[in-house]
């Protein structure tokens, strides 16, 4: 799993390649929370165009930066979900606490907008 | 646990009980169900219920200590099953563990056993406490996880 974060105005933009699971977790946490405490974005974006695999591990990591920022005064969003990866967001609840945008250029445009 | 009689292919794997080598197992079994009619999304459902009965082994079965995880994978006329075997820990209460969804870490939710259910037809939990556990698992090619939604 690789990842790269970008500060977009209040907004941390995560892009993340590979396969989210107990073995990569730890490290898209520590990542995220270490670009978190960085910029001190408020808002947070999870750019999953290249995430080709989420387990329950991989969610975990997502729903606790999910409860970090939102604890925070902060929002977060999903966006470029793969069809692949898309069913176990629906199963897992995901989709209910967290908007999918189809873009990151959508996502940017929710958060800002508010 | 009723599966069909015709065995048509098997593999075993035998791992450390390092996150690391979940992907391989994944990618095992994935490529053995490959062989039979499944759909892609099957093949993914499949895959993720299975990474969730490795991550249980590694971090409930065994948590800091170093095991074996033993898998093993049946392909049968429509299906495959697929059994996930550790000497760790054990549960003294498998039912309230699926119901709780396990112990340990509490980013994962407890989201492991509810995926596995949901994504295979069957699943049966063994497990006895200083023993170890043995997940049994069932997908038929059409059958209950890829008829969610």
């Amino acid at each position: 799993m690789k990842m790269v974060t970008e500060s977009v105005g209040g907004v941390l933009v995560v892009r993340v390649d590979g396969e989210l699971d107990l073995s990569t977790a730890p490290e898209f946490r520590a990542g995220v929370e270490h670009a978190l405490d960085r910029t001190m974005a408020r808002d947070l974006i999870v750019n999953m165009r290249s995430v080709d695999f989420v387990d329950s591990s991989g969610l975990g990591a997502i729903l606790g930066r999910y409860r970090r920022v939102s604890q925070a005064g902060g929002r977060m969003a999903l966006c470029c979900v793969m069809g692949r990866v898309k069913p176990v967001l629906e199963l897992s609840g995901v989709r209910r606490i967290m908007p999918l945008f189809d873009s990151e250029k959508e996502a940017l445009a929710s958060l800002e907008g508010v | 646990m009723a599966v069909g009689k015709e065995k048509r292919n098997r593999l075993y794997l035998e791992i450390d009980s390092l996150a690391e080598n979940i992907g391989l197992v994944r990618l095992a079994v994935a490529t053995l169900a490959a062989q039979a009619s499944f759909s892609v999304a099957e093949i993914e459902e499949l895959k993720v219920a299975v990474s969730e009965a490795v991550s249980n082994s590694i971090m409930h079965g065994y948590g800091h200590y170093r095991g074996i995880v033993r898998v093993c994978a049946t392909l049968f006329e429509g299906g495959i099953a697929v059994t996930v075997r550790d000497d760790g820990v054990g549960m003294e209460d498998v039912e309230a563990c699926r119901k709780l969804g396990g112990r340990g870490d509490p980013e994962r939710m407890g989201l492991g056993f509810m995926f596995m259910e949901s994504l295979m037809d069957d699943i049966e939990v063994e497990s006895k406490p200083g023993e170890g556990t043995s997940v049994n698992m069932v997908k038929r090619v059409g059958g209950a996880g890829s008829k969610r939604g």
